[in-house]
């Protein structure tokens, strides 16, 4: 009884439907794609050069911390490349080049890295990143005067800075035409309002991000704002104005959905993407801050754990 | 293998293919050297069998002393080796390996007894026949006194994919089907039999005058928790099995064994199995029990390669042997033989919380902090706060896990070293 070959012996198993995380996330960079080229039209080799600049950095940052900590190389599974693009997305065009290298250095080592890689970080690398830069640097995201030198065929106002500084009357001048096709000031890949639509709807149908939390995202938005519209329609803007403005659409298919960040619970996911819409329109309106949907979904991302812990019974659980 | 279709918004579907796909039945002849396998620990000192003792077709062989645990034999021959093989989880099972002699010769001990059907009989003679799981043949369920089983169920379809034994005896040999679950229940007193029908199969089976009931044509339904939860409205406590509250689960191939052991006077000795060959296609073969795989391989003309796997039982709950000479046991349903290319990469990346295995799963445990507990060995809180025990092992966690986490491996091991520890403490209290 000589066997001359041997087998492989593993464990059932022994099928398996195929996704890999590396196919995850370059679907999520192909449906970010729309966005970030209509940036690139609107403010030219400027933006190129930052996104280009964010993405390569965040891969670099990515090798190095691997190297040096002596773990397996996980740039190829696209990840580093899914944050240096998103972040990339957010940035102004003239952001400059070292806001951008630190920036991605923020997101990768210390928002991903440092608590243990892919799945193991609490709060999404990129809003951390983002919400680090916003705080420190604030004029450069002063999208109005950072932007001044652009010279376009469309008012070229910030909305949601137009909105906190001059009032509702301000944005009365854009309309929902506008706002979806972008002609309105902001970041690089986030303000180009159908092209974000019809990536999430990509990523949705795909199976990649969770309908529920973008979904629920919008719906928060959406009423919280409505519900200030209505108490004092002459100090709050419409829903329509806090939906396609700002960071409402990259985060509500882009950055609320980031897997190991956000809930996966049906009622917990609900209450994540509300929590986040109502504390979006929160910040907006009442707070200090231009935009809120950074912070909203730090916040959201804090509380994520505990809302987990609402989860459906398992079968045959007894007691 | 079933890919994830494009749209992944939806759950996958995973149906249980039908049985026209499957071409006719093959006769393997007669090898000339089968194995049986017992799960008794080996131990050669205590073991009735010895070398070169001769042995008929369906002779009833005890191992050991003190043990009722028997094997039947297959062929007519010589014992050449008895030895120990080592299963999953380190399990021990004695190896009996008998070498063929030219002329068959029928043992009759049990011609004699098959006049009387009773329980003891088919405990007796049986439970090593097709259909039966080694270890707990349904046969004995019947007599256990802890277990007062007052339901039969009758498993008509096959509970893992690409299987079509129950579904082939059915359609093959109804009436010893009937004849099966009329002895049973006359043996054992209990009436109430419901037969679980698979697609297609509920007007064959409703001629037979039970209960029937269909299971849905997807992927885990023909799972025994899951029927006790669908068609019969009982939940199965967790860690516990359908006999453990009353309900006895046999397959239709044991009961078609039962039924033909007692109209022909003979024990059943060939396996219904299907054939899944590397490139996908199915055949439905018939072989003796102890059948080495290889005598399969050569009557198909099947050569193996390096680092292919073989794989006995189905693609969601099987386990992968190594050796080519491993034996058809009495509840190798199918035999898979997959390409070294075509065996999916399993993985140390991290969970990333992407939740598709709380989705899939049909008990809804929340696998997702289930298996950072177990990667980390934390058993015991696994079992207390994410229901380990709830598991009803269908595999379907680690088929769509994104990372390619061993994650079904991960949720077995933890209760095989919690069943360890429980068993050594109560040996250390005792």
């Amino acid at each position: 009884m000589v066997d001359n070959n041997k087998f492989i012996v593993s464990h059932a198993t022994f099928w398996h439907d195929g996704s890999r995380i590396s196919t995850r996330n370059y679907n999520i960079a192909l449906a970010a794609l729309p966005a970030i080229l209509l940036g690139i039209i609107c403010y030219g080799m400027s933006a190129v050069g930052v996104v280009s600049l964010s993405i390569s950095s965040a891969i670099i940052w990515e090798f190095i911390f691997c190297r040096i900590t002596k773990r397996s190389l996980t740039i190829g599974d696209g990840n580093a490349a899914v944050i240096g693009m998103l972040f990339g997305m957010l940035l102004p065009a003239t952001a400059p080049w070292w806001l951008v290298i630190l920036g991605t250095f923020v997101a990768v080592v210390i928002g991903k890295q440092i608590y243990g890689g892919i799945g193991a970080y609490p709060f999404n690398p990129v809003v951390v990143a983002m919400a680090i830069v916003m705080i420190s640097w604030k004029d450069i995201f002063d999208f109005n005067e950072a932007l001044m030198n652009y010279d376009f065929d469309f008012a070229m106002v910030y909305p949601l800075a137009a909105l906190k500084h001059f009032g509702v009357s301000a944005v009365d001048s854009f309309s929902l035409g506008d706002l979806l096709m972008g002609k309105q000031s902001g970041g690089i890949g986030s303000t180009f309002g159908v092209g974000l639509i019809a990536g999430g709807i990509y990523l949705i149908i795909r199976g990649i991000i969770r309908w529920e939390i973008a979904l629920s995202f919008l719906a928060g938005v959406f009423i919280t704002a409505l519900i200030f519209n209505m108490s004092d329609s002459g100090r709050y803007a419409g829903p329509v104005v806090h939906l396609f403005a700002g960071y409402t659409l990259i985060g509500a298919f882009f950055l609320a959905t980031e897997d190991s960040s956000s809930p996966v619970n049906f009622i917990p996911i609900l209450i994540y993407g509300a929590g986040t819409g109502l504390l979006t329109v929160l910040i907006r309106n009442i707070g200090v801050y231009v935009d809120g949907v950074i912070f909203a979904i730090l916040i959201m991302n804090l509380v994520n754990p505990l809302l987990d812990k609402i989860k459906p019974k398992a079968i045959g659980k007894v007691a | 293998m079933i890919k994830r279709s494009f749209i992944g918004l939806l759950k996958p579907r995973l149906e249980y293919g039908s049985l026209e796909e499957t071409p006719s039945l093959k006769q393997i002849p007669i090898p000339k050297e089968i194995t049986l396998l017992s799960n008794c620990p080996f131990d050669k000192k205590n073991l009735l069998l010895k070398k070169k003792a001769t042995v008929k077709t369906g002779q009833k062989l005890l191992l050991y002393k003190e043990s009722d645990e028997y094997v039947v034999s297959s062929v007519t021959g010589q014992v050449s080796s008895t030895s120990s093989y080592t299963g999953d989880f380190g399990r021990s099972y004695t190896a009996i390996t008998i070498e063929v002699a030219d002329d068959e010769e029928v043992d009759d001990e049990f011609k004699d007894i098959s006049k009387d059907a009773s329980l003891e009989t088919i405990k007796n003679f049986l439970a090593f026949s097709p259909g039966n799981p080694l270890g707990n043949p349904p046969v004995k369920l019947f007599v256990d006194k802890d277990k007062s089983i007052s339901t039969i169920v009758v498993c008509c379809a096959d509970s893992d994919l690409l299987i079509t034994t129950n579904r082939h005896v059915v359609k093959s040999d109804i009436d010893a089907v009937k004849e099966g679950i009329s002895i049973l229940k006359a043996a054992t007193g209990v009436n109430d039999v419901v037969m679980i029908a698979s697609h297609g199969q509920m007007h064959e089976l409703s001629a037979i005058g039970e209960k029937v009931s269909q299971v849905n044509d997807t992927y885990p339904s023909a799972l025994p928790h899951l029927i006790m939860k669908d068609i019969l409205s009982k939940v199965v406590p967790a860690g516990k099995n359908p006999e453990d509250i009353g309900v006895g689960f046999i397959s239709a191939e044991a009961v078609a064994s039962i039924g033909k052991a007692f109209s022909n006077g003979q024990i059943p000795l060939t396996k219904i199995l299907t054939l899944v060959k590397k490139d996908g296609s199915k055949s439905l073969v018939s072989a003796r029990i102890g059948t080495p795989a290889n005598d399969i391989f050569n009557a198909f003309n099947i050569t193996l390669n390096e680092d292919d796997r073989i794989i006995f039982g189905g693609p969601m709950t099987g386990s992968s042997v190594y050796s080519e000479n491993h034996p058809v046991q009495p509840d190798t349903d199918a035999i898979i033989i997959q390409d070294r290319d075509d065996i999916p990469v399993i993985s140390d990346y991290p969970c990333t919380n992407c939740g598709d295995c709380l989705r899939v799963c049909p008990v809804n445990i929340q696998v997702g902090m289930l298996v950072r507990l177990l990667e980390g060995g934390h058993y015991e809180e696994a079992a207390d706060q994410y229901d380990l025990y709830s598991c009803i092992e269908c595999g379907l966690c680690s088929y769509v896990c994104v990372s390619g986490m061993p994650i079904f491996q991960y949720i077995r091991s933890a209760k095989y070293e919690l069943g360890r520890a429980n068993t050594a403490e109560a040996t250390n209290n005792g």
